[in-house]
């Protein structure tokens, strides 16, 4: 049933969200450390351990397909909430900050796609 | 009439929200495929739209959460806010798996951290150049430069403020877009034409609908090779983000 996915869903997100809260108080940082990213960690593994036992049917996955493809939209809800008018003011900071960091990542490409390379078979 | 009208759209506020979100995500994508014949990824130009109607709301209202303080909009700030973004994001871990990740080895790792880690880095040296001295805001927009989505869930796990999240934001857009146009350019002088490479490249770029629509634009062959690498990017990005990358960047600007 497509409860079940969103029912795993919304555990998986409520322990992460959990453990980062518990992480972030360990650290004594006043942050929720790295939830989102446990709560993903943890629904590869669940959903993975379930398909292998064959255990997680497709209604099921689809509880989570549909909130996977949600979101774009919510992404685009949350940017239109945000204080644009306050980002304006900052212009070419959020233009340098996007550009920079997309140069040197495209340079990286090269260089580490040199390491581990699999045999290249010559092109005739 | 138009009280009615009003008084429904207030009091169904999350509906009214999916109604005005799904017509604007149709809009971009009908602007992408017809203008920019998908170069431009209609997510992209959505995210975009949205942006701009903050804008407007911030205008109109003088408030601070853009379009979401105008109260027939109200439920925009629902669908946009932390609780559903959190379970969203989560939700498109769905499908990506380790396995996957271990076949292409370490060289993906590399790249994933190597991405992550740069595109920080440049993103809080141009905040830093800009004047910005506390960790926090530092922080949320060197994540910005990493992906659109780790900025403001990074922000939101620190607390930065409404305007530096919207910068962060800004930042990651501009990445998206660029990456979408840049791609089918310089593919050929970065050897992107084989699956190895195409991983590599979804690993160090990162940005999904950067990364998706750049590689369909370049061979769609190679997309799934790609998205499956950067699938994981944003991921890396929040885990690192407000965790070790925060505190890295608290040691150097301990405020």
């Amino acid at each position: 049933m497509v409860i079940y996915g969103v029912a795993l869903l919304a555990l998986c997100s409520l322990v992460g969200l959990v453990i980062g809260e518990a992480l972030g108080a360990l650290l004594g940082v006043k942050a929720n450390v790295g939830g989102v990213g446990f709560a993903m960690v943890l629904l590869i593994f669940i959903t993975g351990w379930l398909g292998r036992r064959g255990r997680f049917k497709p209604l099921s996955s689809g509880g989570i397909a549909f909130w996977s493809g949600m979101y774009i939209p919510i992404v685009v809800a949350m940017a239109a909430q945000q204080n644009v008018v306050g980002a304006i003011k900052g212009g070419p900071l959020a233009f340098l900050a996007g550009t920079l960091g997309v140069v040197l990542s495209f340079a990286m490409v090269p260089l580490i796609a040199r390491i581990g390379r699999p045999k290249r078979e010559e092109k005739p | 009439m138009i009280d009615l009208l009003q008084q429904a759209l207030i009091k169904n506020g999350l509906l009214a929200a999916f109604a005005v979100v799904g017509g604007l995500i149709w809009f971009s994508y009908f602007l992408s495929d017809r203008f920019t014949h998908g170069r431009i990824h209609g997510s992209a130009i959505a995210v975009f739209a949205g942006l701009v109607l903050a804008y407007v709301g911030g205008v109109v209202m003088g408030g601070k959460n853009g379009i979401a303080d105008v109260p027939i909009f109200a439920g925009i700030g629902l669908l946009g806010g932390a609780m559903l973004r959190d379970f969203a994001i989560v939700a498109t871990a769905y499908g990506a798996s380790f396995d996957d990740l271990k076949k292409s080895g370490l060289p993906v790792v590399i790249a994933l951290f190597a991405g992550v880690v740069v595109s920080f880095v440049c993103g809080a040296a141009v905040a830093a150049a800009f004047g910005y001295r506390d960790a926090v805001s530092i922080a949320t927009i060197g994540a910005g430069a990493v992906t659109y989505i780790v900025g403001p869930v990074t922000g939101a796990a620190l607390g930065a403020t409404s305007e530096v999240m919207a910068l962060s934001i800004a930042a990651g857009l501009i990445k998206a877009i660029l990456v979408m146009i840049a791609t089918p350019l310089i593919a050929k002088s970065i050897g992107l034409d084989n699956p190895h490479t195409a991983m590599i490249y979804g690993g160090t770029l990162g940005t999904n609908s950067g990364v998706a629509a750049g590689l369909a634009a370049t061979d769609p062959k190679l997309v799934p090779y790609g998205v499956m690498a950067a699938t994981f990017y944003t991921g890396l990005g929040c885990l690192l983000g407000p965790s070790v990358l925060y505190l890295a960047t608290r040691f150097i600007f301990p405020l």
